[in-house]
């Protein structure tokens, strides 16, 4: 009775401490968002700043879905930015043909938010099927390539629009057969242009909020620590009997439809999309952002991508050499993580072991 | 008859790749990572070659050489400073390592050369040679690679079997600990397994690029990937499975660019690599190796 009482308590203990940090997370996004808000109304903000509001959300939505396959799942994902491609694309495919038909803008914008997250998350199961029977290096190199495909094909591709319906080609507008006052949409590498420019801050945190949710919720369920724990180690996950199959696709489908949300916002901040600028570069940039802010840790990969995209921006030495500081960020955290002399010397330097070093003296001088 | 020269043309270009995929199949064989920055090694060496001919002007053959001795160091250098402190650490931690590697090299080579991209000078000064009354036409870059490749994969495969540095090479990819056991230097094979590779980059891009003349601090890293793709497809680990998996690639990439389409010739590359991992994901001629717990 009295070891369940003591389970119970430190169960409650720890759903406390999560729910507690929760707050503290949404907390601090709503009174920066607070902030930024009132120093636009007091006109305090530049417009340099201000421009660059929505790409932090979409940037932070981004780092945190990926967290979801990297941190939690334990796979590395090198086409990220291909499901941002997808929702991108789909959003602004959607927001063009609707423009006349649905005149609210906070309606059509949802709708095309759901359909961009939705058509990510189908391509996510889709991939996943295809790709999470592998584990590592392969997958790694796998989800590069769909990455790529993806890209690929988007920039052949043109999609038009009249009264018949929705007509494909790979070759060029004219082979569409359009009838007249039909609309071309999207127009191969030049993408879709002219999506109406619906993406605003306040739309862009409560959406990074919600991603966070989302993520926070499925980390702390069943499902969360079925995934977790096929991370720690797949074959004892398997023997206990979680179907890593259902488990692994679960966590990659909705760390796709949560990448196809930012790319929704994405396409409806800036007025054309095209499908370059979701390439391999992308998906390592929002890697970047998920390795300094710690792999696993939410927080972390929210304020990393805030602070990657508003630092360059600012400092002239950051922004000349921006791609080489990443590329030192990744290699230098990685070597400090796991590297033997740097493990030994963070146990030697740790706070907690200059603590314990103190208590140790402390107890040998009593002695 | 354009058959038959996108044909030798898709061979030509295997050879390329096949000689990238030797350097990651020993790669991976060896210390069982998967070298991301090797295609950027191909990059550097390219780089090496035009600056030496373009301000030196020197011969060719000895900017080759050279580059072949700096992209040697380069690899041991890469290998001593940012996989050797990751022997023991989880694969995604020294994969992540690989990319930022691959990452930084492209991007000095960005800054020290610029955006644009340079037209590189054949290094091959044979001239092309005409058959079948001049409607076939195999060029001279053709004529030395395809050779030079098989040259490469007999040498290396009788370095592997017989000398005692290639053996201990077996030793090391079987088991590391025992072959710690036997008295071979892992850190020291390893190391040759990097400078071989790199070496053997360094030659992959004096052909490349004197066949694709286009030179930028980003032209190595797709090469790169598909050469993997190659050494998956002809199972990874394996010397001549490189060779058959990187001739196959090159034939099949020329071919869906002559004849489906030619801006979807790179999806066309990678949706063979994910057809082959689904169907036979040890490659053509690669071993099934058993997990164990």
């Amino acid at each position: 009775m009295k070891a369940q009482l003591v389970k119970m308590k430190s169960q409650v203990q720890k759903l406390n401490r999560s729910t507690r940090s929760n707050v503290i997370t949404i907390g601090v996004i709503v009174i920066a968002y607070t902030i930024c808000m009132s120093m636009i109304k007091a006109g305090n903000m530049s417009n340099l700043l201000q421009n660059l509001l929505v790409a932090m959300c979409y940037y932070a939505i981004m780092a945190v879905s990926l967290n979801l396959t990297v941190g939690i799942l334990g796979q590395l994902s090198l086409g990220h930015a291909g499901f941002m491609c997808i929702g991108a694309f789909t959003g602004a495919f959607f927001s063009k043909i609707m423009v006349g038909t649905i005149d609210n803008v906070l309606i059509r914008f949802t709708l095309a938010i759901l359909i961009g997250a939705a058509m990510a998350g189908l391509f996510g199961v889709l991939i996943g099927i295809v790709v999470l029977r592998l584990r590592g290096d392969y997958l790694a190199i796998v989800t590069l390539a769909f990455g790529e495909i993806i890209k690929n094909v988007l920039n052949v591709l043109y999609i038009g629009y009249d009264s018949r319906g929705i007509h494909f080609s790979v070759n060029d507008t004219a082979s569409l057969n359009l009838e007249e006052g039909g609309m071309v949409i999207i127009k191969g590498a030049q993408g879709i242009s002219g999506t109406p420019r619906n993406s605003t801050f306040t739309i862009g945190v409560i959406l990074l909020i919600l991603t966070y949710l989302v993520i926070v919720n499925l980390i702390n369920s069943r499902s969360g620590r079925a995934i977790m724990a096929i991370r720690d180690n797949h074959i004892a996950a398997e023997s206990i009997g979680i179907d890593i199959t259902k488990y692994k696709i679960l966590a990659f489908s909705i760390s796709a439809a949560l990448a196809g949300v930012a790319g929704v916002l994405y396409s409806h901040n800036i007025a054309t999309v095209q499908s370059t600028k979701f390439g391999y570069n992308t998906s390592i940039l929002i890697l970047v952002f998920v390795v300094l802010g710690g792999m696993g840790n939410l927080r972390g990969s929210i304020i990393a991508a805030i602070l990657l995209t508003v630092l360059p921006e600012y400092l002239r030495f950051m922004r000349d050499y921006r791609m080489l500081i990443y590329a030192i960020v990744l290699i230098v955290m990685m070597i400090f993580n796991w590297a033997p002399a740097c493990v030994n010397w963070r146990k030697k330097h740790s706070l907690k072991g200059f603590i314990d070093n103190k208590i140790r003296k402390k107890a040998k001088e009593e002695a | 008859m354009s058959f038959i020269t996108y044909l030798i043309n898709g061979i030509s270009l295997g050879s390329v790749y096949s000689i990238i995929a030797l350097g990651y199949t020993m790669v991976y064989g060896i210390a069982k990572m998967l070298n991301f920055a090797h295609g950027d090694v191909i990059m550097i060496g390219g780089y090496i070659i035009f600056t030496i001919m373009s301000t030196m002007g020197l011969n060719p053959i000895l900017a080759v050489v050279i580059s072949i001795i700096l992209c040697t160091l380069l690899g041991i250098t890469i290998e001593g400073i940012a996989y050797k402190p990751l022997r023991r650490a989880p694969s995604l931690a020294v994969l992540i390592t690989a990319i930022g590697v691959s990452y930084l090299l492209q991007n000095i080579a960005l800054l020290i050369f610029g955006a644009e991209a340079k037209s590189f000078t054949s290094v091959i000064p044979i001239k092309p040679i005409s058959l079948v009354g001049g409607r076939i036409t195999i060029s001279g870059e053709t004529l030395v690679t395809i050779p030079l490749c098989i040259l490469i994969m007999t040498g290396l495969t009788i370095f592997i079997k017989k000398s005692k540095t290639g053996r201990g090479m077996i030793a090391v990819s079987e088991d590391k600990d025992a072959a710690i056991l036997m008295g071979i230097n892992v850190n020291k094979t390893i190391a040759i397994t990097f400078a071989i590779g790199s070496a053997l980059a360094a030659i992959a891009s004096a052909l490349m690029f004197s066949t694709y003349t286009n030179l930028s601090s980003t032209s190595g890293a797709m090469p790169g990937i598909k050469a993997f793709v190659a050494a998956v497809f002809g199972g990874i680990g394996s010397i001549p499975g490189a060779m058959i998996g990187g001739i196959l690639l090159g034939v099949i990439e020329i071919l869906s660019r002559a004849y489906i389409s030619t801006q979807l010739g790179d999806a066309i590359v990678f949706l063979i690599l994910i057809i082959v991992l689904l169907v036979k994901p040890t490659g053509i001629l690669g071993k099934k190796i058993q997990e164990k717990v």
